[in-house]
């Protein structure tokens, strides 16, 4: 079914600069009793974010009004953990279009480009070069091109080629599904079960 | 293999689809709102495990929502003819431990769920892997899934154990060298005879945490302890002539010479009993060990790492050997099948659980609840002042009621010491079922060998 195209993004950025930032911090377990995709923005980092009083945790960022914008800038190892998709539609509901990180676990990543959201790996030193920038100016903007595979620093000017392989690329630009594109496949697939059973 | 799409992923084929509560129920909207049907019902098995009490299973569940969600599986297996082992089942458990245990998974077969520790599976010698959701609405649309190729990385583990090291202790061992990222982007064959030594409840806890190292998967080549363990198997789902199959599974291994894109080799007579300290499976160390000054290995930022400690109340250099203990947990797709029931229950035995420990007892499956009964377990546990509970995740993320209270200390069996994954605030230790069963008798962290000498 169709989705959300990945248009050209121009944004300021929210920095999240720790490491092997796991799903279960994401979107906690308790959470996912829904039977539906919506709403999980709400408790986007449900224990970081508020207090065991139920207040908003002014010392963590989300809650801290000098940072906004549609990217998250994390540290490496982001998204590791449980395979939880609930953590991709919690980081999409509340808004962000892109996740950078110098690394990000494999199940992460896969979820995120099934839903719309950017995940752009940049080098060690350009994050931590993104971040210091962001501390110091929390209205530095990025500038992020789907279509030329660019992310931009828009005030230095630092700009980095990042890789996505080009069926995921179409995918996102053209807001197009996986399983569109498996159904249009299934004479192939039944061919490959009977080629499958003929071998047993 | 059904298709490989130039400069993109492959299409592969699933053989067994796995599936439960929590990551189903937007993948069936999703049908339904393609109104298509399942694809291949056949190929898929469900379970209720993640959501469910481990108390008064029988009675209707506490929580609304967990029992809406539990409700919508059972409604969706009926309406698309999946084989449903829900709550009260004689065959009801934790995916990956009713998955092998009942014959569904088969070496050579590739296996998928949506959840990450269908790794386990590897043990067998599957292609398994853990899937989000929208994999689960493909698999079921069209039992087909879109996956980039992962890198090949072989860890051979050779020599002996020492008393009181298990499987368990290995894994740990490993992620706590290579960090929890050090697996991204790989699939991982274990090899080497300290892993062929194990017996397939071994061999499942080893691959079950392969995901902890972040690779996408864990693989061991069947052997003669496999095929020992699947004729064991009541029935072979979908195998008539199990000679037949054996021959086929016999040609599952590695080629000769065969490349891989890393190669790591450890000697299994270095590692000791292990323990985490941190917030993630990486940040572990043997149990009589003291806690590092930074993370060396896993090479996170002074800031990550005094976070985590923080967090678990601890310090830099610190010894755990004595820590007191308020809870232990035995259990989960880690820890959850018979052989570590028995273990625990070896090192209980005689013994009566400490005054200031609650314990969690939770078998992975109706049919290793059957087995810890017929084998005088349950009493053995109850001798010693504990309570075995009814199969399920349990505390292992905690969606039910089984959560550990904040601030306090659990020693668990189970994967992953997260923030807050045992419930806000916990402070998670994860350890073998020895580890922990020294743990529950002695109300403070303990080397198991000092028990197992006596």
């Amino acid at each position: 079914m169709p989705k959300e195209k990945f248009e050209i993004l121009e944004t300021a950025c929210v920095p999240l600069p720790l490491e092997n930032v796991d799903t279960d911090q994401i979107i906690p377990a308790r959470f996912l009793s829904a039977t539906s995709r919506d709403g999980f923005g709400d408790n986007l980092f449900r224990d970081w974010r508020y207090l065991k009083s139920g207040e908003k945790n002014p010392d963590f960022v989300l809650n801290n009004p000098k940072f906004g914008g549609k990217v998250l800038v994390t540290g490496k190892n982001f998204g590791s953990g449980s395979s939880r998709e609930h953590a991709v539609w919690a980081i999409y509901d509340y808004g962000f279009r892109a996740v950078v990180s110098s690394f990000f676990a494999d199940i992460f990543k896969n979820n995120s480009l099934n839903n719309g959201l950017l995940p752009i790996i940049i080098s060690e030193d350009l994050l931590k070069k993104l971040h210091s920038q962001i501390q110091s100016d929390p209205s530095t903007k990025v500038r992020i091109d789907l279509e030329k595979q660019t992310l931009t620093i828009i005030s230095t000017g630092d700009s980095v080629k990042f890789e996505i392989n080009s069926y995921k690329k179409e995918c996102l630009l053209k807001g197009l599904d996986d399983i569109d594109f498996l159904l249009t496949m299934k004479d192939q697939i039944k061919e490959y079960e009977n080629n499958k059973s003929m071998v047993k | 293999m059904v298709r490989s799409i130039k400069d993109g992923p492959d299409v592969i084929y699933i053989d067994r689809h796995y599936i439960h509560e929590v990551t189903s129920p937007q993948a069936f909207n999703g049908l339904k709102q393609r109104g298509i049907p399942v694809f291949r019902p056949k190929n898929t098995i469900a379970t209720a495990d993640h959501n469910i009490p481990t108390k008064n299973q029988h009675l209707t569940i506490h929580d609304e929502l967990s029992r809406n969600q539990v409700e919508r599986l059972a409604e969706n297996c009926k309406t698309h003819g999946i084989e449903y082992f829900g709550l009260n089942h004689s065959k009801n458990g934790i995916v990956h431990v009713i998955g092998p245990e009942l014959g569904y998974t088969q070496p050579g077969m590739t296996i998928v769920c949506g959840d990450s520790h269908t790794s386990t599976h590897g043990a067998f010698g599957t292609i398994a892997f853990g899937i989000g959701t929208s994999e689960v609405e493909m698999v079921l649309a069209t039992q087909c899934i879109l996956q980039p190729k992962p890198k090949k990385m072989k860890i051979t583990i050779n020599g002996k154990l020492g008393k009181g090291v298990t499987s368990k202790d290995i894994i740990l061992y490993i992620i706590s060298e290579i960090s929890t990222g050090g697996g991204t982007g790989y699939f991982v064959e274990f090899a080497g005879s300290a892993i062929t030594s194990l017996t397939m409840e071994a061999r499942m806890t080893i691959c079950n945490m392969s995901i902890e190292m972040g690779a996408r998967g864990g693989l061991i080549a069947p052997d003669e302890t496999t095929f020992e363990y699947l004729r064991k198997v009541p029935s072979i789902h979908g195998v008539n002539d199990f000679d037949k199959a054996l021959s086929e599974w016999k040609k599952l291994k590695s080629d000769e010479g065969a490349v891989f894109d890393k190669e790591l080799f450890f000697d299994a007579a270095s590692i000791k009993p292990m323990i985490t300290y941190g917030t993630n499976p990486g940040m572990g160390m043997a149990v009589d060990d003291s806690i590092p000054q930074s993370d060396t290995k896993g090479g996170s930022s002074s800031e990550s790492f005094l976070k985590s400690l923080n967090y678990m109340g601890f310090k830099p250099g610190m010894k755990l050997m004595g820590q007191p203990v308020d809870y232990v947990f035995i259990g989960s797709c880690t820890n959850g099948r018979i052989e570590d029931f028995r273990a625990f229950a070896h090192l209980i035995k005689g013994r009566k659980k400490a005054d200031n420990v609650t314990a969690l007892i939770v078998p992975g499956s109706k049919l290793v609840e059957d087995l810890m009964k017929k084998e005088g377990l349950i009493k053995v546990y109850e001798d010693a002042g504990f309570e075995v509970r009814q199969p399920g995740c349990s505390s292992c993320l905690a969606m039910n009621e089984d959560k550990i209270p904040a601030g306090k200390y659990a020693v668990s069996t189970s994967n992953r010491n997260f923030e807050g994954r045992q419930g806000p605030g916990a402070r998670t230790l994860l350890a073998s079922p020895l580890t922990a069963a020294a743990a529950a008798v002695t109300g403070k962290i303990t080397d198991p060998r000092e028990l197992l000498n006596n």
